[in-house]
């Protein structure tokens, strides 16, 4: 008789912690396991989460925020078995790990790159020092969607904090096991709490209340249906709400996707005794 | 992380402030009638071998010239180590494993190099410690310095540059370059795993592979930079070192293998390198000597102004080619200013490189010590006014006092040539114009210091020195994101940032 195996409970990840659905709900998308079920309540308490912690991390060191998101990389790569059978194992986990690990690793080492990718000095008419400069735009919300489950979600996240953001993502439906692990190597990566929110659930109950949301600075349709990403940018045209648009197949991996993330700011001072 | 060069840790108060009105000497101030207790670093971690062979093509190799030359402890003076001294053989030897390993390293893709460098990286990190307490028994800078400027910063350079490689296609608006091939890296004794990492991490970011000639006095963190990148998993051949004198350098800048020469040193050196270069079609970098003015104007915040002075020319005993060693100090505030100073130096400490609260630690050399007392009597006898603290110096050893002229005129030596140690020349000026003209007065332009609280002034001589690196109510700010070289005969090209990397590159 084998002794039956202690199985973990699917949970989001919540402010730095592994919590259930406030509303105590779950729904099983993957055969026997039981998945929280998020509710707006969940959705507002992330954001609120990811807003009290995006100052503090925006203003560590680029340098730094670059090594946090290098440790995450080894906490994905030595949880590989966990993520990869959660991935339903073969080829495909393979690969979408394979795929994760490159962008944590590129977005990694961007961090301390924007500054120079995006920014620029200008050369003004005029005795004036005049540069511009991306700095992140706020909170950042994911909607990572089905095509892949857990790739285009650890690339959106990476990108959107390597800037400084801090971001939400809602996992993908279908397969939402990988994604919420993934707050396990956030977690052990050393990522300041509130820094990434996971939710799970369904779409149709978290993104109408996703577009409006004041306290949201950006959406991230890369996931996203052609419907979810229309009722999306109609909510959010409410707030000025910026909004990327649907990946409708796989992007290589460019500092654009960080880049379309932040904000410009451009700065003039005088030159003189 | 920390990449500033730490202040002194605080003094008690008895000791600080502001000498009160109508003060004399700055000697005149209580000293205060505590001892300072040791604190010196652990060194047992850290394992020396008796004999050191080269490293080429991952393989520790006996150099074919037979011959080792002693390395030491410039602290004491006592023999640490034997390092293999490599000859034109041995350079061959390197440069031919370099070029068996280039063509599998430079197609790599980008992202594999970058997995070796973060590697690197970490255990540059994880050996920190080891990396830190080597550099400074082998160089004699202080372990503050060690611990918390140069180990973490070459870790910089390592996960700066890995974060280059998977991202060639978006650093240059003409397409993503080609690498040279084999770089020849040769570097100075002053700051020995931090050179190595500038030269090191760039190239292998970009698919060079390298032969690196460490400098003849500090190879010993080098040496153990190579046990790194076997740890790592470094394909053999990539990084080779050869240790040895100048001989060692001059074969390999010599040698038709190479694509590129890096080096890191003095300008007559340099000099030489680039006329043995010329007409060879191989690229250059030339990162010399330099003789910087550090201007304080009158509304500059003076406390802070000292500290960033006692900072610009004392870090690294004044072996820093970037050293602000020409003080230019605005007339009306000259006297108060330089109360203070003398006061701030009165307190530096000196003495024991491995003890945690040093200020200043040990002359790297004998020539350089020689080097250093022959320009400060030359100070002396053209008639500037010297000022050293009262300091007791340890009597094995080399050593020099922070040393301070007043009254320099423009044309004294201490004025334009490079002493490369504790020494600093004050001159003054009345008008920023004058300022501007006396900064330039320098066939040097690596950097150059300001201080003032009104930024259109600090931008008004930001573009008015001629300098490669200008800091503004600053001093001595390294990052591996922040591009670093001189004009004029400071040398040409930039190490660090997106302009660093071009470096290593060539494009059709």
């Amino acid at each position: 008789m084998t002794i039956p195996a202690v199985l973990k409970t699917p949970k989001l990840y919540l402010d730095g912690a592994f919590v259930r659905s406030e509303s105590g709900r779950v729904y099983q998308p993957e055969g026997q396991v039981n998945v929280p079920r998020a509710s707006r309540k969940d959705l507002r308490d992330a954001v609120r989460a990811a807003r009290s912690a995006q100052p503090g991390w925006a203003s560590r060191t680029a340098y730094n925020r670059g090594q946090v998101i290098y440790r995450v990389a080894e906490m994905v790569e030595a949880s590989r078995e966990e993520l990869g059978r959660a991935l339903g194992g073969g080829r495909r986990a393979r690969l979408e790990l394979d795929a994760s690990l490159d962008a944590l690793v590129f977005f990694a080492g961007l961090a301390d790159k924007i500054a120079q990718l995006g920014g620029s000095v200008n050369g003004v008419a005029g005795p004036y020092f005049n540069f511009s400069m991306p700095e992140p735009s706020g909170v950042v919300f994911v909607v990572a969607g089905e095509r892949r489950p857990f790739s285009p979600l650890v690339t959106h996240l990476a990108a959107a904090i390597c800037s400084g953001n801090t971001a939400i993502a809602l996992v993908s439906q279908t397969e939402p096991l990988a994604g919420l692990l993934l707050g396990q190597a956030l977690q052990t990566g050393d990522v300041p709490r509130g820094t990434v929110g996971l939710l799970s659930g369904l779409g149709e109950e978290i993104l109408p209340w996703v577009g409006s949301h004041r306290d949201i600075s950006l959406i991230d349709c890369c996931g996203c249906q052609a419907q979810q990403w229309r009722s999306l940018a109609e909510a959010a045209s409410d707030g000025v709400t910026r909004v990327v648009a649907p990946e409708t197949s796989d992007v290589p991996l460019s500092p654009r996707l960080a880049l379309e993330m932040t904000e410009l700011k451009t700065v003039w001072h005088p030159v003189g005794i | 992380m920390a990449t500033s060069p730490p202040k002194s840790s605080a003094r008690p108060e008895a000791v600080q402030g502001n000498p009160p009105a109508g003060a004399g000497t700055p000697l005149d101030f209580p000293l205060g009638d505590f001892v300072y207790a040791a604190a010196p670093e652990a060194t047992d971690h850290v394992v020396i071998a008796d004999r050191y062979d080269l490293f080429i093509g991952g393989r520790k190799t006996p150099p074919l010239s037979g011959r080792h030359l002693p390395t030491l402890n410039p602290a004491t003076e006592e023999p640490l180590a034997e390092v293999a001294d490599g000859g034109a053989a041995d350079v061959d030897r390197a440069v031919q494993a370099a070029l068996a390993a280039y063509p599998r390293w430079s197609r790599l893709p980008g992202s594999h190099r970058g997995r070796h460098l973060f590697r690197i990286a970490r255990i540059v990190q994880e050996r920190a410690r080891e990396l830190a307490v080597l550099e400074t028994l082998n160089g004699g800078k202080p372990i503050r310095e060690s611990r918390d400027f140069d180990v973490p910063t070459a870790a910089q350079h390592f996960f700066y540059h890995a974060g280059w490689a998977d991202k060639l296609e978006f650093a240059f608006a003409n397409g993503r370059g080609r690498s040279l091939g084999v770089v020849g890296a040769i570097i100075p004794w002053n700051f020995p795993l931090l050179m190595l990492a500038w030269k090191i991490a760039p190239a292998l970011a970009t698919g060079n592979t390298v032969v690196l000639k460490p400098a003849e006095t500090t190879p010993l963190t080098a040496l153990l930079f190579a046990e790194i990148c076997s740890q790592a998993g470094l394909p053999d051949g990539v990084v080779n070192i050869v240790t040895g004198g100048p001989e060692t350098g001059a074969a390999l800048v010599r040698h038709p293998g190479l694509a590129k020469v890096a080096f890191t040193g003095s300008t007559a050196v340099g000099k030489e390198i680039q006329r043995t270069l010329a007409g060879s079609g191989k690229r250059l970098s030339l990162e010399l000597g330099g003789k910087a003015a550090h201007v304080v104007f009158d509304d500059a915040p003076l406390d802070q102004a000292v500290e960033g002075v006692v900072n610009g020319i004392f870090f690294n005993q004044g072996h820093v080619c970037c050293a602000g060693s020409r003080l230019l100090l605005q007339e009306s505030i000259a006297e108060p200013f330089l109360r203070r100073l003398k006061l701030r130096m009165s307190r530096l400490r000196l003495g024991d490189p491995l003890d945690k609260n040093t200020d200043i630690g040990a002359i790297n050399s004998k020539p350089q010590l020689e080097k250093i007392r022959e320009l400060v009597a030359s100070g002396v006898a053209e008639g500037s006014h010297i000022y050293q603290p009262r300091c007791a110096l340890p009597e094995r050893g080399y050593w020099f006092p922070p040393t301070l002229f007043t009254g320099v005129a423009p044309a004294h030596r201490i004025a334009r040539e490079e002493i490369f140690g504790p020494v600093l020349a004050v001159l003054t000026f009345r008008t920023a114009a004058e300022a501007v003209a006396r900064a330039n007065n320098t066939r040097y332009g690596l950097s150059a210091g300001v201080w003032t609280t009104k930024g259109s002034r600090i931008l008004w001589m930001s573009e008015r020195m001629r300098a490669g690196v200008v800091w503004a109510n600053t001093y001595n700010q390294f990052d591996a994101a922040s591009p670093f070289g001189g004009f004029a005969e400071s040398g040409f090209g930039r190490e660090g940032g997106i302009q660093g990397l071009r470096e290593y590159l060539e494009f059709a």
